[in-house]
């Protein structure tokens, strides 16, 4: 649910670079959703159609997945995200605050949680597209 | 192309009367005691307040409330639970009782999140509790938080007040503004930091004595006000 709070934050970006831009009216906003925070599509899809104004009447969102990826910082391993290897409550922290991954998660490698988010943390704005 | 949540930070705060981040250059000076007493100090003069913890590497404040078995609410965002009458907001509801070893790119993602969907009601004051320095925290509030407030703490050492010059002097530069200086734990009757304090053009807001009796009231909200470090604090809390 808190996917609203999201969807709110994409429309007011989408809004001020439209306005940036000069588009009188947005056709299409791809929203790049990371893996991590897995927000949950449908509603974000929702709220998304409900907040957006005037200017954004025939707006198209798309929605991409993108896979979540680490390199950890010790000993060089890179690895993917599985959230199906995590608790819910676990899955549930990190789809708020995607960072806290660094309480529970650790390389399989090597055990150090000091690993860099690659890609898939959370909601990005990828791209806006419209008329003039 | 954009992080979106940047964007959503000023409607997230606009409800809220005044923001004043407790901080210093030092850890240890009493940064979290001084946060949670003056929020609550507020609570009792009536005010609506929020305290929002951003010492997310060792977070504090959740154990000088005694704050237990709370959770935000989702709704349609996190809307934070209401602990001895303040809304209440840190990383541990996610991190737990466990480590947070986060770099500076990842705490202020996690603070960028966090300001982003923390729905909080209009508030008179929203008290945030600072990491020690001048590093991430900092910096995000006074680029994120355009009201952002300060209020200094320091001890009585020179090498505290060493680090609160730095951190006074830079926000005079950017003309963020400073409440004042609280000196904290002090166990004489010396003026010589009020001093200081005045010379540099910064407000000396008052010497909390060093008070045996806090430990004792840590994780006791109604014991920590009836104690010498409260009753000074509540003076603050008169002026500002
Ligand atoms: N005025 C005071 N009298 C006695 N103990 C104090 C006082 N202020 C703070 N303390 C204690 O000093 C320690 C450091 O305080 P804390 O608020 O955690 O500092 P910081 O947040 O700046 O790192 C804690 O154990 C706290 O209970
Ligand atoms: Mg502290
Ligand atoms: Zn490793």
């Amino acid at each position: 649910m808190h996917e609203w709070a999201l969807a709110e934050a994409v429309i007011a970006t989408a809004t001020k670079i439209a306005e940036q831009e000069g588009l009188k009216q947005v056709t299409e906003v791809t929203v790049k959703i990371g893996e991590m925070q897995d927000v949950e599509r449908g509603i974000f899809r929702f709220a998304l159609t409900q907040l957006k104004p005037e200017n954004f009447r025939n707006t198209k969102f798309l929605l991409t997945k993108s896979k979540a990826s680490f390199k950890c910082r010790i000993c060089g391993n890179t690895w993917l995200f599985k959230k199906t290897k995590l608790d819910k409550e676990t899955a549930e922290a990190i789809h708020f605050v995607p960072e806290v991954a660094h309480t529970y998660i650790k390389c399989p490698k090597c055990g150090s949680p000091d690993f860099e988010i690659l890609e898939g943390r959370g909601v990005w704005l990828e791209s806006i597209k419209g008329a003039k | 192309m954009a992080d979106p949540r940047v964007n959503i930070i000023d409607k997230r705060l606009k409800n809220i009367r005044r923001i004043i981040a407790v901080s210093s250059g030092k850890g240890g000076v009493g940064k979290s005691m001084v946060a949670t007493t003056l929020a609550l100090s507020l609570v009792k003069r009536g005010c609506k307040v929020g305290l929002f913890d951003l010492d997310f590497t060792s977070p504090s404040t959740h154990i000088i409330l005694g704050a237990e078995g709370v959770q935000p609410c989702e709704e349609k965002g996190l809307i934070p639970p209401v602990v001895h009458g303040l809304e209440y907001m840190s990383l541990v509801y996610y991190s737990g009782n466990h480590a947070a070893p986060l770099r500076g790119a990842d705490t202020s993602n996690a603070l960028i999140e966090l300001l982003a969907v923390t729905l909080w009601s209009d508030l008179d004051y929203l008290v945030i509790d600072m990491p020690p320095g001048i590093g991430d925290a900092v910096l995000d509030l006074i680029r994120f938080v355009k009201r952002i407030e300060f209020l200094v703490v320091t001890t009585s050492s020179q090498l505290a007040f060493e680090t609160v010059k730095k951190l006074g002097g830079l926000l005079q530069e950017l003309g963020v503004p400073v409440l004042g200086v609280v000196e904290n734990m002090k166990m004489t009757e010396s003026t010589n930091l009020q001093q200081q304090t005045e010379a540099l053009g910064l407000k000396f807001l008052a010497g909390i004595p060093y008070d045996p009796k806090v430990e004792a009231a840590i994780g006791d909200a109604e014991n920590l006000l009836k104690t010498e470090v409260a009753r000074k604090v509540k003076a603050i809390a008169q002026t500002v």
